[in-house]
């Protein structure tokens, strides 16, 4: 199970930076001053891009954790917190 | 406080009354500012003004997305720092006021841009509030109960999001049902009742928590003088205690946010919108399925005391992953007019309605319909013809393209949809129920507020929030497929899973207290 733990680990170090273009392409494809959808607004996607970002980050985080092997022992107590 | 032993049952009867009604009023404040978007647009945020609709947007969008987390960090800080009762209080109190003062600012038409840039710090107010409440509610609890009931007593905190949701469901419609639309949408009309109604529930609430003592295993590590200098600082620099954050956020509680989400607010949207389901139908439908469903808060809670936490929370989110197209698919084929009509259907009424605009004329007609076995509908259909054609002739846009809205499902349908929607409460009660008690076993005392607290407002916040806007973005991509907008919260709820089976454990803490 660790090792799998290790091997996913990668997965996730790569699905941050995935989510990221994807937020940005989709920023770039549907902004449209014109448009009157959710979608087109510009204010929501800095919003969402602005928060997803550190939130891909913290995934990148947890992959690299999880390929380190951190992820091998959970705590028991608090004492090891 | 021994961690074996049990408080007195009135003391605890007493900790569980004071922050599940208190937490509840929050979430109601919350929702019903949600529910009434469309209403407080026209009277705050009027079309044709760039600025207002700049300050709507960050109304909607901030408060949930951003303002929640960060009130999550604020008021988890201050209750490691201070204390859970104080903090939550104060919430209550910033909550309970923005709501009540929402509904007293005077519209757009009075006051001009003071008016959205009132509501706006308002509602950021409210979100702010929100995200230090739930750690406060949760934690106070939690630190209360004995460990072989943890589960079962957190999880009356865990049923006041959908109590909230139904008691704003409820408020909203019996006030709505009792006058015209007219009434309900004047600048000081109906709209403004369920915002007024929060303050006699907050004050109801603040007195009943003003009467508790401090959290006992806080109170304790007070004494000791073991209490966090800085809480952000330990919670997220402190490697440790930071991965477990992350296990947190990304093994339950983002899935845990999109099942909530969609079991609730999408499914009511998808009845409204998608089904054209009409008003009192679409509300009832979720009432009598959040009624029936929300015990189930409290069985999940107990059933996690005996066999743990983390497999009826990844139990739920793959129900939800195989279930939801099946269930939205099942609205959409149950609400198509196209088997009605096969029906030979009677037209009861049919209303023409032609307006002039410049050199043309627009003609709606809204015919009435019911089949036989209970159904009702309204056929639009709209037409513009030029002046120049002469006088408008009887069936002119009878074949243009329809619009089906009002829709009044059989009683049978009825029934069945409130079954479908009420598996989908019992998957969010199976996600919901026991996680306060598991954010709570993963973090040491002095920093659990603040470590809890974030990542459920970015699970719950972000990832269930963004639900409708990228079902938006997915139906916008692919318009082919009305049901496009579910693979969001199947591939988050999919992904929580895989992460949670594999590095979550199953074991419950028998010890808070460290």
């Amino acid at each position: 199970m660790n090792t799998l733990k290790k091997i996913l680990g990668f997965v996730w170090l790569l699905l941050g930076p995935v989510v990221i273009y994807f937020l940005v392409q989709g920023a770039i494809t549907h902004i449209d001053p014109k448009g009157t959808k959710d979608i087109n607004n510009p204010v929501i996607w800095i919003i969402i891009i602005t928060i997803f970002t550190p939130i891909a980050i913290g995934l990148m985080i947890f992959g690299y954790y999880a390929v380190k092997g951190e992820y091998s022992h959970l705590p028991e107590n608090s004492q090891e917190l | 406080m021994n961690q074996t032993t049990a408080a007195p049952a009135n003391v605890i009867r007493q900790v569980i009354i004071a922050s599940s009604v208190g937490t509840m009023i929050e979430w109601y404040d919350f929702y019903i500012f949600g529910m009434l978007a469309k209403t407080i647009s026209t009277q705050f945020f009027p079309e044709g003004n760039a600025t207002a609709a700049l300050l709507s947007t960050l109304a909607i969008f901030a408060a949930g997305f951003i303002v929640r987390p960060f009130g999550a960090l604020v008021f988890g800080r201050l209750g490691d720092m201070i204390g859970r009762k104080y903090t939550f209080l104060l919430t209550l109190i910033l909550m309970g006021g923005s709501t009540f003062l929402i509904g007293l600012v005077p519209s757009y038409k009075s006051i001009g841009m003071a008016a959205p840039l009132l509501v706006l710090l308002l509602r950021l107010i409210q979100g702010l509030a929100l995200g230090g409440e739930y750690g406060g509610a949760a934690t106070y609890v939690a630190e209360y109960s004995p460990a072989n009931k943890r589960g079962y007593y957190t999880s009356w905190i865990q049923t006041t999001a959908t109590l909230g949701l139904f008691v704003a469901l409820g408020v909203i419609m019996l006030v709505k049902l009792n006058m015209t639309d007219e009434q309900f949408n004047a600048p000081w009309g109906g709209w403004r009742y369920p915002f007024w109604v929060s303050i006699f529930l907050v004050i109801v609430s603040i007195y009943i928590r003003m009467k508790m003592d401090e959290s006992p295993i806080f109170t304790k590590l007070k004494k000791e003088g073991k209490t966090s200098s800085n809480p952000l600082k330990e919670s997220f620099r402190n490697k440790a205690n930071f991965k477990m954050v992350l296990l947190a956020l990304f093994g339950a509680v983002m899935g845990q946010g999109v099942v909530w989400y969609t079991g609730q607010f999408y499914a009511q949207s998808f009845l409204e919108t998608k089904c054209a389901i009409e008003f009192e139908q679409s509300r009832t439908i979720m009432l009598w399925a959040i009624a029936f469903a929300t015990p189930f808060f409290l069985f999940f809670g107990w059933l996690s005391d005996r066999i743990g936490r983390k497999w009826i929370m990844l139990t739920g989110m793959l129900l939800g992953v195989l279930l939801y197209r099946p269930i939205f698919s099942t609205f959409l084929k149950d609400t198509n007019v196209k088997e009605w009509e096969a029906n030979n259907p009677t037209m009861v009424k049919q209303d023409r309605k032609a307006t002039v605009h410049e050199n043309s004329y627009i003609i709606q007609v809204a015919a009435h319909y019911e089949t036989a076995s209970g159904e009702k509908y309204t056929r639009v259909t709209t037409d513009t013809l030029s002046q120049a054609d002469g006088p408008i002739q009887s069936g002119s846009v009878s074949n243009k393209p329809a619009t089906y809205t009002n829709k009044h499902v059989s009683k049978g349908t009825y029934m069945w949809f409130i079954f479908l929607v009420w598996i989908m409460i019992v998957l969010v009660t199976m996600v919901y129920g026991p996680i306060a008690a598991f954010l709570v076993e993963m973090f040491p005392t002095k920093i659990r507020y603040t470590s809890m607290s974030l990542p459920y407002h970015i699970g719950n916040g972000v990832f269930g929030g963004l639900v409708p806007f990228i079902g938006l973005l997915l139906t916008t991509s692919i318009p082919g497929d009305p049901l496009v907008g579910l693979w969001y919260p199947i591939g988050i709820a999919a992904l929580c899973f895989i992460i949670g089976s594999i590095y979550l454990r199953n074991k419950i803490d028998q010890d808070v207290t460290d």
